[in-house]
Order: structure tokens, then C-alpha cells, then sequence
């Protein structure tokens, strides 16, 4: 399997320019590519080495850097691999290329995108249409800039009196005081 | 008489029109149309969410999938919680089926921590793997038929599956909420003389499933509406990243048990029930042999493993785990099909991103908007029920 893996590693390398190599175990790699090839190799990934099931896309927010990484898994379901595309994007007026014409599921992924990171996918159906939040007036919420407790505390009014732990730091002095 | 009036296949000249963009045309003005919610305090909806469905006479012309009514914020409190503060949170994404959470949460810790998990604990792991897959087919399948108004079956499903609950109370404490599966093994042993319950639970599943099978599968009028509606073409499987029963309905045979075999499922004989008709009695079916092959996995799980062991691997305080940079997806084979984990480390105390990838996602929306159109009414309930759908897993 590994063997399947960098053979498809090594033709994609001939095709686009990829930047990073991750093997995170034997059915499973992560490859990194720029922002301008990424549906092109996701597309080449479908068409040309068969990895038909497109897993999921997610979003991890990466504030230090100011870059969201964007990541497409894809699925070989006969060879029973796993590949993740990596994409980096700028978290500033974050907008990346539409796939929804790859795969009917897409669109959904891209719409939770829009309304909890705010990555625009111009074209993309029904981007705008609130997937759970309908009303909301804040930053898209899954920004690591948005402050849950902070948010909490400006909508909802604390109740007088209340006392809240931080969980860690009191598991800690109950369990393990010492340490 | 007109038989388009009672014809559930009535004339497609009366329905709304296409634009160029394959779009309906729905002038709700015309008086033709109907909106109606279906949801999300209804009987026939599969958890707390709710369909925009539009109507023309008895007749669906589209839907709208609205979730959101039970959003409790998961993946964002995992970003500001310390690795095992994650677990306990983890698991209540979907509420019938906690024990996949458990296991791909602390699967993606374990890989990503290299610890190694006890022999005996993996073994034990897969049993309530299957114990929970097996409780919840069993208020599934009959709810097959209490859409379409067979309530014995259901109160039948209800009694096998707490027959289970007991065994997950003695194994674990809890009925609903098991936290059993925690990163580095389990909590716990067999108690004793377990595994001689279970079997006597396993024992009167098997009688229960041949009434089952009389009860709804023979009946006329679940095969009369069932048979034949609510079909996936083979196309759409990957297309709308269908898995599960309801891609296996379809003839695909997928199932991560047998593609990427975790714990000891390789030791395990067991082939994956297949079908071709994929309408919503085939889907039905599909499953009640689930419950069967799921009986006599947990019987040769019982058979195989090993009598005592090991149950946690020793790590350090789990107060102060720092999980090495990466990144992995972890899958498992719920009741519903692929139920994976796709989690991101920056090597702190708390995790950068975790991302849980249900079944119910592609399922609920996309797939579900597609197949309601032109089912009749009635049969809303029915479809959802079919293409399972758990919406706690959609809205993380």
C-alpha cells in the first residue's frame, strides 16, 4: 500500500507542485499544494487515480500565521487509501475556488465554511443561506478570534452570585494538588 | 372515477415547471403550493431538526433541510478544552450512539500520542463497539414500519435494546452515556458472569428478529409502501458521499470494518449484508440481517478474547498531555455507516481542530433534499427513518 501511495505521490509531483509530504500511516497521506492548484489536483486526484470518495472538507484556523489550511480528504475505495490536500489560505478576505461541480455533497461543506470561518467559494449554491445560524450578527464563530466566554458574557446576562471554575485548574487542585 | 386523483404517480403536467437550470419554478402565490415545516417538534422526524417542504396537492416538490435546534458548539469547545476535557464532550454527538464518538476520539488520540493500547482493552473495546451498533439497529429497523404505522415493532425494539442498556449499566455505570472507551484502553473489566447475560440477551434478539421479520417484512401494507420508494441510483453514492446501509442497498459493498480493519475486526468472519434494490424496504432489510451478522460477531468476540489483561496502557497525568504535532482522520463503522474523526494537533495541551465527519451529514441535506422530491407526504417520515439520519451529527 505504501508502495501504491508514492507511486501516486511521485505522477501528482510531476503535475503540480507539491510542498509538503505527509505519510501519517500506511493507508493514509497528507500532501500540501498551493492555493491556485488545489482543485486541479483535487480533479486529477478523482478522474486520473480513481479516489472517487471524497471524504470531507474541514478547516483548521491557524491565527499565528494568518492562514486558514483547507483540507480535502480523498478516498481510494479499491485501493483503500486515504489523501488529504492541504491548502493554505490567506484568513484575511479568505476566499478560495468553488468544487461544488466535483461532488453534489461539496456545497454543503462549503456553505458550513462560509458561516463558521467566513471563507467566501464565489459561485457556490446556497452559499449564504445559514446552514444553524440564522440571525447572527457576529464573527463567524469558528474563528479563533471569536471569544465564546466573552460572548456569553455580553448576550447573556450572568447570573448574581454565580461562581465558575476553570475545569482544569480545579480538576487539578482536587486531584493533584501537588504537582 | 379519475384515476389521477387517487394515483400516486399523477400527471407531471400539473406539477411546476423547470427553468433552463434544472430549478423548479414555484410561484407560491399561484396557490398551487404549500409550505410546510416538517419539524422540528413532530413524531416523524429523526431528532431535532426540521424540513421546509413544499407541497403541490399531496406531493412533495421541494425541501429544505434545517438543522441548528440542537447546536451545542462541540468543535469549537474542543479548541479551548485540554485533550481529555474533549472526551467526556466528544461523545454526545450523537446521543443513540455514543460509543463510535469514544472510540474515534481516543483512536485519534492514541495514533497521534503513540500509545499503545492493551490487547484485552482493544477486545473489549469492539465488544460495546458492537453491543452499541447492535442497540441501536434495533430501534431502527422496527422504526421502519412505526413510520408507516406498525407501533408493535417499535415497542418490541425498545425492550431489546434496554436489554442491552442493562449490560452497558453493569459494564460501564451508564445507560446512555457509556465513557468506556477512553484514550489508552477502557475503564473497566467484565463483570462477572457477563458474557452469559449477554448471551441470553443475544439468545432472544434472534428469536425477535424472526418476529420482526413476520411482523413488518411480510406485511402488505409496509411492503406495499415501502417497496419501491425512496431509491439511491448507484451514482449518487459517491456522488453525495452516501455509506453505510444505505450505499450497501445500493451494491456497494462498503464497510470499514472489512476496508480498514481496526482493533481485531480481521479476526472476525462476517460478511456485510449487500443489496440491489436500494428503496426503503431493501434498506429495512439490509439492516435486520445487520442485527443478525452483529449477534454473531458479538458472539465470536465473546469466543475469542482473552479472558483477563491489560486494560489501559500507562501514560502520564492526563492533565498534562501535550499531543505531537499532526494530523490524522480516524473512521469506524457505526449503525450508520463511516463515522470518522479528522483531528489536527499543534502540540499543545489542546487540540487545533477536531472535525467529525457523520454520516448523517450528506445523508440530512444534500441527499435528502434530492430524494424528497416527488415522494408523497406521508412517506417524509418514512424516508428519514430509511436514510437514518441522526442530526446531532450535523451540526457539531
Amino acid at each position: 500500500m505504501v508502495k501504491i501511495m508514492q507511486e501516486i505521490i511521485e505522477r501528482i509531483s510531476k503535475v503540480f507542485s507539491v510542498e509538503e509530504v505527509v505519510q501519517q500511516n500506511n493507508h493514509q497521506w497528507f500532501i500540501t499544494v498551493p492555493k491556485k492548484q488545489a482543485l486541479e489536483s483535487v480533479t486529477y486526484l478523482r478522474d486520473r487515480e480513481g479516489f472517487v470518495h471524497f471524504v470531507l472538507l474541514s478547516c483548521a484556523d491557524w491565527i499565528e500565521s494568518g492562514k486558514f489550511q483547507l483540507t480535502y480528504l480523498l478516498n481510494h475505495p479499491v485501493k483503500k487509501i486515504d489523501l488529504g490536500i492541504r491548502v493554505f489560505i490567506d484568513r484575511e478576505n479568505a476566499e478560495m475556488e468553488s468544487a461544488h461541480y466535483l461532488w453534489e455533497q461539496i456545497a454543503t461543506y462549503q456553505r458550513e465554511l462560509y458561516e463558521m470561518f467566513g471563507i467566501n467559494f464565489p459561485n457556490s449554491p446556497r452559499l449564504t443561506d445559514p446552514l444553524l445560524l440564522e440571525g447572527w450578527d457576529n464573527i463567524p464563530p469558528m474563528r479563533r478570534d471569536f471569544d465564546t466566554l466573552k460572548y456569553v458574557e455580553e448576550t447573556y446576562f450572568p447570573t448574581p452570585g454565580r461562581k465558575s471554575n476553570d475545569p482544569g485548574t480545579y480538576m487539578k487542585e482536587k486531584l493533584y494538588p501537588n504537582e | 372515477m379519475n384515476n389521477k386523483l387517487i394515483s400516486l404517480r399523477a400527471d407531471r403536467s400539473l406539477f411546476p415547471k423547470e427553468e433552463p437550470d434544472g430549478k423548479l419554478e414555484i410561484d407560491l402565490e399561484s396557490g398551487k403550493y404549500i409550505k410546510v415545516w416538517h419539524g422540528p417538534n413532530h413524531p416523524g422526524v429523526t431528532g431535532n431538526m426540521s424540513l421546509e417542504v413544499t407541497i403541490c396537492g399531496d406531493e412533495v416538490v421541494e425541501s429544505k433541510t434545517h438543522v441548528g435546534y440542537l447546536h451545542r458548539g462541540f468543535e469549537k469547545l474542543f479548541e479551548r478544552r485540554k485533550w481529555i476535557q474533549c472526551f467526556p464532550t466528544s461523545i454526545r454527538m450523537c446521543v443513540p450512539e455514543p460509543d463510535s464518538n469514544e472510540y474515534n476520539f481516543a483512536a485519534s488520540v492514541e495514533e497521534l500520542g503513540n500509545i499503545e493500547v492493551p490487547e484485552y482493552a482493544q477486545w473489549l473495546r469492539m465488544l460495546t463497539l458492537e453491543m452499541a451498533r447492535l442497540a441501536i439497529l434495533l430501534r431502527v429497523v422496527p422504526a421502519h414500519g412505526g413510520t408507516m404505522g406498525l407501533g408493535l415493532g417499535v415497542q418490541w425494539g425498545v425492550y431489546l435494546r434496554d436489554l442491552l442498556l442493562d449490560r452497558f449499566e453493569e459494564l460501564t455505570g451508564g445507560r446512555v452515556y457509556h465513557m468506556y472507551i477512553i484514550p489508552g484502553g477502557v475503564r473497566g473489566k467484565l463483570p462477572e458472569g457477563f458474557k452469559s447475560r449477554l448471551t441470553e440477551n443475544l439468545k432472544l434478539i434472534d428469536e425477535f428478529t424472526v418476529r420482526i421479520k413476520k411482523l413488518m417484512f411480510d406485511n402488505a401494507v409496509f411492503k406495499k409502501r415501502a417497496i419501491g420508494l425512496g431509491v439511491i441510483k448507484p451514482e449518487w453514492v459517491y456522488q453525495y458521499g452516501i455509506v453505510g446501509s444505505n450505499a450497501r442497498g445500493a451494491g456497494f459493498n462498503l464497510d470499514v470494518r472489512k476496508d480498514y480493519p481496526y482493533l481485531f475486526y480481521d479476526q472476525i468472519d462476517f460478511e456485510p449484508p449487500v443489496g440491489h434494490d436500494s428503496d426503503v424496504y431493501t434498506r429495512a432489510w439490509l439492516r435486520l440481517q445487520d442485527i443478525k451478522s452483529t449477534t454473531d460477531v458479538l458472539r465470536q468476540i465473546m469466543d475469542k478474547m482473552p479472558d483477563d489483561g491489560e486494560i489501559r496502557a500507562k501514560t502520564l497525568n492526563v492533565l498534562h498531555w501535550k499531543i505531537p504535532k499532526g494530523e490524522t482522520y480516524i473512521r469506524s463503522e457505526s449503525s450508520r455507516g463511516e463515522y470518522g474523526f479528522y483531528v489536527v494537533s499543534d502540540g499543545g495541551e489542546e487540540p487545533r481542530r477536531i472535525h467529525l465527519r457523520g454520516a448523517s451529514y450528506t445523508h440530512g441535506i444534500p441527499l435528502l433534499e434530492k430524494m424528497l422530491v416527488g415522494v408523497n407526504i406521508s412517506d417524509i417520515s418514512a424516508m428519514m427513518v430509511s436514510l437514518q439520519i441522526c442530526p446531532p451529527e450535523i451540526e457539531r
